[in-house]
């Protein structure tokens, strides 16, 4: 019925939908400043590179690396830039529930209100958490485990064009067209009875993004099960690579209900099928079932490298080795296991049984137990240490007792009938941003302090970091304590006016909370800024900067291409402290040429094909659909065609990096 | 602490004037009691061992120990303290689910007050439309738009059911929230035992008009009731098929709107997405689908049954020969 009313303008047999009017920048001022911005900040990049002569350097050792460690760094860099992307929209909420009471409507129509509110969760998801989340494993796995790159390193590098992709594609939906008004996992999606390219926008961002993550997951496992270093069996492994692996397994196995689930909402949008509408049989409750059997263990994909990178840094700072590093791992394997049997705990509501209800209540709470289990484990780790408060310290205390408050709460909205009362209500809200907040975003600028000088040489500045995390600590607690409160007034999420004004002055006070997350997210800029100018200063010329426990500190900061000269030779847990203590010697000659694999332009071809793909299914633009996708098959078959795949470094190459180390590390030994 | 809180702005899931949000509100409060016995201990514990080693610290000296990394006992205990918690917790969970599953019938008014004999629940069919909510009072034979009402201290039986979008029914003073969705029917029990105007609301996102798809919930008195549905029937349009038709398309922010009788079954076809003529209602469709599946699989036996009779025979011709 309702599918009359997309159909009155013909489309356009090369155009498809797209008009004039779809640009919303016409009559959106919000918009235009942004797209002026944005236009403005893109000219001065490119103006930038152009002026230092990089674009070569950049094409040939950036776009085109499958160095794992440029892709990891470059999965960060796109995490941090959707970050800023999806905290305009987080503020462009608090604004608007912030002065949306009695007669004033604030200043975002409905529409464009919940266009933001989905991009929010969308961006902070799939584009900032994991990019962040997949950067820092492909960094540091092949380094922990003693490996020279990834197991199938083009694929890498495909893998992160393809997520790029996606997150170009909701930029895209920016300026043309619009974004999903579903929510930001499309609940109310109503199947082909919601016209409109944002749900298509939504649908193929992730689709494409999506490709990237599975394949990312794929790599990573059979990395950490295939190229250890010898001696390093799967209880030797470092708990970040443990986590590394759980969360890897858990991408490949729940990423394709995603896709499936994707699928078949597309084909009821393109060709009138009927799996989640209400017409002949269609049933929208299969759709939450699919789409939260994907969205839970999603949950324990971004916090279980969280918890390795904790494990890490805490073992680090307090100068001891991990407690219970054996129960770490189980609590591990147990969260991975569990993280299937509760999905439905999202909708306690929807009218399911009472014993129903009760088990998935009930197998939630038992992930508490592991997780409890992991957070004592941090606590006696601290027990008897030497703790120094370094930047990474401070975010993993913050964060135990952040996400210890974030749990209970989690616990509590796991019982059925607690649920009911909570349930879509801004407690809920606060609790999930108290788990991801407190949990993933501290763990991402705690690793981010952690292994920045391994990345880059140079240590962070330490007094902008702490700046930094306490505007975040504090803000967080600020923004998210109102929530909570209003939440047991029984004020549910997403609506962009509230009738009744004294519930005003807890939104006020919310809205103050994200301006000191801003500060915070500023502080970080400067950090970056400062130390990037400090950094002679910072130099950090041993590659054990913090005295480390794990492999990535036995070799220079930043890490030769090839990442070890010679493969080590792994007798303990923390194989680099249990090196250091045994009087490792560095091998200082006998270097043979290394064998590695060649850089090549073939992902950023292919993602930008799918990009322009699914940007032409978006628009029902046939012609252009089929052309490219008939060219994604083509490149594909082409690039396996490509035989120049590896290259050896020279023997005297080696010699040559390996001996300037060797000075360094006499210099400043 | 408690008083304070209730006082300055009303924590309506704490103290509700409904006996179910009630009990479910004295919920949240054991739960989050009961948790808080290891939270806080902690949460104390990390703040002491970070203050006490830190490097500077006399304890960091003393105490320090880089290779103490395993404590079977510690390991017990930090296993089995949170898996104690757990068991309280579960249990607490299993059976307040079912005491407070929302299908379950009433067994009380309020705390020490039981339901007086041959009392019939009363039903209200509630169906949420974009962007408004419509209620049904089968008994009394009216409907309302965006205002419900029900006696004090009288068991309420809501049946819920959607027009097109996914949407949940709450109000928050008389019981946790329920969806409504299309084509589908879930059953809400609850009493309010206080009168007053409380409000109610959509909360589930379902679309442009979401925000304003709220509605006041009148607790009333039997007199008043009476008045409220006399007033309804006094005052209100009959709600016919075709009524229903003008109001089911998409509108925001609707005002109060009262029916004074209701076209026969139109909750039922609206429940069965067939209200408009020449669509086939969907318990039809299943009845038929169920009617032709019984006969399909008593068919398949009947044939498998004499097949079976002639292979049986075959098949022992075949082993004497070997």
């Amino acid at each position: 019925m309702a599918m009359t009313e997309h159909t009155t303008a013909p489309a356009h047999w090369l155009l498809g939908r797209i008009t004039w009017d779809s640009i919303p920048m016409s009559h959106e001022p919000i918009l235009l400043w942004t797209f002026i911005a944005v236009c403005l900040g893109g000219l001065f990049v490119l103006a930038l590179l152009t002026k230092f002569r990089l674009w070569g350097p950049m094409w040939r050792d950036w776009l085109c690396s499958i160095d794992h460690k440029k892709i990891g760094i470059m999965y960060m860099v796109l995490g941090i830039v959707m970050l800023l992307r999806g905290f305009a929209d987080a503020v462009m909420m608090r604004l608007q529930q912030s002065m949306a009471f009695g007669e004033n409507m604030g200043y975002l129509p409905p529409h464009h209100y919940d266009q933001v509110f989905t991009a929010h969760g969308v961006i902070m998801i799939f584009f900032v958490a994991m990019p962040l989340v997949t950067g820092l494993m492909n960094y540091l796995v092949p380094l922990q485990i003693g490996a020279r790159d990834v197991a199938f390193p083009f694929l890498n590098n495909f893998s992160f064009w393809m997520t790029t992709a996606g997150a170009v594609l909701v930029m895209v939906s920016l300026f043309l067209g619009e974004f999903s008004t579903s929510g930001w996992l499309a609940l109310s999606n109503l199947g082909h009875q919601n016209p409109g390219v944002g749900l298509d926008y939504y649908i193929w961002s992730l689709q494409i993004a999506g490709v990237g993550t599975t394949l990312s997951g794929i790599n990573l496992l059979v990395t950490i099960v295939k190229m250890r270093a010898p001696g390093m069996d799967m209880m030797k492994m470092p708990i970040f690579t443990w986590t590394a692996l759980c969360t890897n397994a858990l991408i490949v196995a729940s990423f394709p209900v995603l896709t499936a689930a994707l699928v078949l909402m597309s084909l009821d949008r393109y060709l009138g099928t009927n799996f989640f509408t209400n017409d002949l049989g269609g049933n929208p409750m299969l759709y939450v079932n699919l789409i939260w059997i994907w969205g839970h263990p999603e949950v324990y994909i971004l916090v279980l490298p969280a918890f390795g990178v904790f494990s890490e840094v805490v073992a680090t700072f307090s100068r001891k080795r991990l407690f219970g590093y054996t129960s770490m791992v189980y609590a591990t394997v147990c969260i991975t296991v569990l993280s299937y049997l509760v999905w439905l705990h999202h909708f306690f509501t929807m009218g399911s049984g009472a014993s129903v209800n009760a088990f998935f209540g009930i197998t939630t709470m038992i992930i508490s137990i592991p997780t409890g289990a992991k957070i004592f484990n941090w606590l006696f780790t601290m027990y008897r240490g030497r703790i120094r408060f370094t930047v990474p310290m401070l975010w993993t205390v913050g964060f135990m007792v952040t996400f210890a408050i974030g749990g209970m709460t989690g616990v509590l909205l796991a019982v059925p009938p607690a649920d009911f009362v909570l349930h879509n209500s801004l407690f809920l809200i606060a609790h999930f941003h108290n788990v991801i907040i407190g949990g993933v975003v501290f763990a991402m600028f705690a690793g981010i302090n952690y292994w920045f000088p391994k990345a880059f040489g140079y240590k962070l500045d330490e007094f902008w970091g702490k700046v930094s995390f306490w505007c975040w600590l504090v803000g967080f607690w600020v923004a998210f304590t109102p929530l909570y409160v209003l939440g047991l007034m029984g004020v549910t999420r997403r609506a962009n006016h509230f009738e009744d004004p004294s519930l005003q002055i807890w939104f006020v006070i919310a809205a103050c909370g994200a301006g000191i997350v801003a500060l915070g997210i500023g502080a970080f800029l400067v950090q970056l800024g400062v130390s990037y100018l400090k950094r002679d200063q910072l130099r950090d010329h041993t590659g054990d900067p913090w005295d480390g426990r794990t492999l990535e500190w036995a070799t220079s900061s930043p890490p030769p291409q090839y990442n070890f000269a010679f493969t080590p030779v792994v007798h303990d847990v923390d194989a680099w402290w249990d090196m250091k203590k045994h009087g490792y010697k560095r091998p200082l000659s006998g270097f043979q040429a290394i064998h590695m694999p060649l850089n090549t332009g073939s992902g950023v071809v292919l993602s930008v094909l799918s990009l322009v793909w699914g940007f032409a299914l978006i628009w029902h633009m046939w012609p252009l659909a089929i052309a490219s996708f008939a060219a994604i098959v083509i490149g594909a078959i082409v690039h396996t065609f490509n035989y120049k795949r590896d290259y050896h470094i020279p023997a005297a190459e080696v010699v040559t990096t390996e001996n300037a180390r060797t000075q360094l590390l006499a210099q400043h030994g | 602490m408690a008083g304070l809180l209730a006082g300055c702005s009303k924590m309506v899931v704490l103290f509700p004037a409904g006996d179910v949000a009630a009990q479910q509100g004295r919920l949240v409060v054991i739960a989050t009691l009961l948790m808080l016995l290891i939270v806080v201990p902690v949460i104390f514990l990390i703040l002491l061992f970070a203050w006490r080693y830190r490097q500077d610290g006399k304890h960091a000296q003393t105490d320090y120990d880089p290779e103490w990394h395993h404590s079977t006992k510690l390991e017990l205990v930090i296993w089995s303290a949170p898996l104690v918690i757990i068991i309280a917790l579960g249990a607490l969970t299993w059976i307040s689910t079912h005491q407070l599953d929302p299908y379950r019938p009433l067994d009380r008014i309020a705390a020490g007050k039981p339901i007086p004999e041959n009392t019939k629940p009363l039903e209200v069919q509630v169906v949420s439309l974009d962007w408004k909510w419509l209620f049904f009072y089968p008994e009394q034979g009216i409907a309302t738009v965006n205002e419900l009402a029900a006696p004090v201290d009288r068991p309420i039986l809501f049946k819920l059911t959607s027009s097109h979008t996914m949407n949940a029914f709450y109000v928050p003073d008389l019981a946790g929230m329920i969806y409504t969705m299309p084509g589908m029917q879930t059953e809400l029990n609850a009493v309010i035992n206080k009168p007053g105007v409380y409000k109610g609301m959509s909360s589930h996102y379902s679309g442009a008009g979401f925000s304003g798809m709220t509605f006041k919930f009148h607790g009333l008195s039997n007199a008043d009731f009476d008045k409220w549905v006399a007033k309804a029937k006094a005052e209100g349009q009959p709600l016919t098929r075709n009524a229903y038709r003008d109001l089911v398309k998409p509108s925001e922010r609707n005002p109060v709107a009262l029916f004074s009788t209701v076209e026969d079954g139109l909750y039922q076809r609206v429940l069965n997405l067939c209200v408009e003529d020449g669509q086939t209602c969907m318990h039809e469709t299943m009845a038929k689908d169920a009617q032709r599946a019984q006969a399909q699989t008593a068919a398949r036996k009947l044939a498998a049954a004499s097949e079976d009779a002639l292979c049986t025979a075959a098949t022992r011709t075949d082993l004497q020969e070997f």
